[in-house]
């Protein structure tokens, strides 16, 4: 049976209020702060260590991006870290924050469809990661120019625009994860808790579990070690495990996009590279082909945790 | 209970047969029948999770219907909840708005989400907010409003909304009496202008005066309904407590004759309390001076809804039907 109306309507309105609530909260300020300034001070040091680096490179704006300079990690390992934080912190109080200000119902017996709720909240979160990540686009661009004076060329731009994209798909996982949250727990701050449980279970410790489950798993022929080779099987379980995390879908992405000499992103036999020009680098598509299965991984993830949500959502009480 | 329903030849605006929401194994509303007529002032009256919250809820299409019929306006609510809600105005129990938004933008989000044209939002705005004696705080943050500031908030947003229906969930609850007075005063506006009301609430004798009808609940049923005057006579046997202070022969002898007098309890060698199915105060007087004597005091309780409600429940856990809460 079909319900009469459109579920959108009224989503542009609460897509628009969200924003702005979004954009103008102290909350938002502080993540971006935070984000700015560990992403400032990690470009610093890209900067002072390319500038000493005189040899030509192809892909020097690319570069930015990626190099770490001791004790700080790169641009895109600190986004890889921060952005779950930002996503969090705009999702984790999105529908038992209503709750708890008594304002659900109220908005709920307004000819709208609760579709619109959770859909205009979850794109007005996104879109504002998303102005924040341009932002920051635009600044690792104008730092570079102004920096190292190389003009970007055309494919590294449509390089780091990959980068941008498959960045907001990483936020919206989280964001997901985080709305979720805030459908099943009725208190902001567990919801709070576990979504940053979660966060880091997958970035801290999932690293570290997934070689010693897949060495349970699989454990390793003893004639490879003998040979001081690592147990392809091993190795493979190894990234199949670290997969599970978004973090790691997120890095391997960057991995194939940003530096375009990656040519694969799991172990490979030596009689793969046979024929192949070590240290040249992929064309564009290629590296877009590389990084795809990952970016589809992330996509998919933010599309079933908003499903769930949604359903949950969808079949909740609205008395408080 | 249909029997009591006032004839008139329009069709009710709420309209339920056997309307049952269960949770599990426990029916929250059990069967209730309601009908309610255009331009009335309903109660829904009741102890806390009797299950008057539900049956709002269910009448906006907010919560699943498990079994039974309801039609609002003469639509679905479970199977067209636009048509119902934008013709129906809803005060949440403990109403909240966003903190950190003036009182004007709070109501210009909700005008938005219910589709007023721009043109006229500002205009219907600053109309409800003037209704409702909010006009100088329009452009203040409801952070600082009190309980009944928000209180009145809602209500503006109901008056914004033109809804052809109010309803209105405790709206008086947690109000100090001044602002519960004001309150009663407001919903009494919104009758004259021939909005029907529907409010819910547990403080029985606030909100009976200004009720035309009220259904009291009990354990997710109806156990009674009809105008406060109809259910005194029917469950205490008399709608009127009269109190006579007067000195004389025969006094109790004499007020037990006047006709439509069920009972006179003599209090003490000079005051009477006669129960009557109408105000009997008039021939009460004249009886005390048929008999030649001093007539010091003569006054009437109206049959208050408290009354009721324990007396109906203290004669039913008599019975061992139910006992009372």
């Amino acid at each position: 049976m079909r319900r009469e109306g459109s579920p959108f309507q009224g989503m542009s309105t609460v897509f628009v209020k969200e924003l702005a609530d979004h954009i103008s909260s102290v909350r938002m300020l502080m993540l971006e702060l935070l984000i700015v300034f560990t992403a400032l001070a990690a470009l610093y040091e890209a900067i002072n260590s390319l500038r000493q680096n005189t040899a030509e490179d192809p892909f020097l704006l690319l570069r930015l991006f990626t190099i770490d300079q001791a004790p700080l990690p790169s641009f895109v390992a600190i986004l890889g870290f921060l952005i779950p934080l930002m996503a969090i912190g705009l999702g984790f109080d999105a529908v038992n924050g209503e709750h708890n200000r008594r304002t659900l119902s109220r908005i709920l017996a307004q000819p709208i469809y609760r579709d619109a709720l959770l859909m205009g909240k979850f794109l007005a979160a996104l879109a504002t990661i998303g102005i924040s990540l341009a932002a920051l686009w635009l600044l690792v661009i104008g730092l570079g120019l102004i920096f190292l004076g190389v003009p970007p060329g055309s494919e590294e731009v449509a390089r780091s625009l990959v980068f941008l994209a498959v960045a907001i798909f990483y936020a919206g996982v989280w964001l997901s994860l985080a709305m979720l949250l805030s459908t099943v727990f009725r208190s902001a701050a567990t919801a709070a808790l576990v979504s940053l449980g979660i966060w880091l279970f997958l970035t801290v410790l999932w690293p570290m579990l997934a070689p010693a489950l897949a060495q349970a798993v699989a454990p390793a022929d003893p004639r490879y070690a003998l040979l001081g080779l690592n147990d392809p099987a091993t190795a493979v379980w190894t990234q199949e495990l670290l997969r599970l995390s978004p973090n790691d879908l997120f890095e391997e992405a960057m991995l194939a996009v940003l530096s375009p000499t990656t040519r694969a992103l799991g172990p490979v036999f030596l009689d793969q590279l046979r024929g192949a020009v070590m240290g040249a680098p992929l064309p564009f598509g290629e590296s877009v082909m590389l990084a795809w299965p990952q970016t589809v991984g992330l996509v998919a993830g933010t599309i079933v945790l908003f499903a769930f949500s949604y359903v949950l959502f969808q079949r909740q009480e609205v008395r408080a | 209970m249909n029997e009591q329903q006032s004839t008139t030849t329009t069709p009710p605006v709420i309209h339920a047969r056997g309307l049952t929401r269960r949770y599990g194994d426990t029916a929250v509303v059990d069967g209730i029948d309601l009908d309610i007529i255009r331009g009335e002032v309903f109660g829904l009256l009741g102890p806390n999770g009797a299950g008057k919250t539900t049956t709002i809820l269910m009448m906006l299409g907010l919560t699943e219907i498990s079994s039974g019929e309801i039609s609002v306006l003469g639509f679905n609510p479970a199977r067209e909840p636009l048509k119902v809600k934008r013709r129906v105005g809803y005060l949440p129990d403990a109403v909240g708005f966003y903190d950190q938004l003036t009182a004007t933008e709070n109501l210009a989000y909700t005008g938005k989400l219910m589709g007023l044209p721009r043109a006229e939002r500002a205009g219907r705005i600053e109309q409800a907010l003037r209704r409702v004696g909010l006009i100088d705080v329009a452009s203040k943050r409801v952070a600082t409003f009190s309980r009944g500031m928000r209180q009145r908030l809602g209500l503006a947003e109901i008056i914004m909304k033109r809804a052809e229906i109010a309803i209105l969930d405790e709206p008086t609850s947690g109000l100090d009496p001044q602002a519960t007075q004001e309150f009663l005063g407001l919903i009494g506006e919104l009758k004259a202008e021939g909005i029907t009301v529907l409010l819910s609430s547990h403080m029985l004798d606030q909100v009976q005066r200004i009720c035309d009808r009220v259904a009291l609940f009990k354990a997710g049923h109806i156990v009674l309904m009809g105008a406060v005057p109809e259910l005194a006579v029917k469950v205490l046997g008399a709608g009127f407590v009269v109190e006579v202070e007067a000195e004389g022969p025969g006094i109790a002898r004499r007020l037990a004759m006047i006709p439509g007098v069920t009972q006179v309890e003599t209090l003490s060698a000079d005051r009477f309390r006669m129960t009557a199915e109408r105000d009997v105060r008039p021939d009460a007087a004249r009886a005390v001076v048929a008999v030649d004597g001093s007539l010091r005091r003569l006054s009437v309780d109206e049959p208050s809804l408290d009354t009721i409600y324990a007396r109906y429940f203290q004669d039913h856990s008599a019975g061992g039907v139910r006992h009372a809460a």
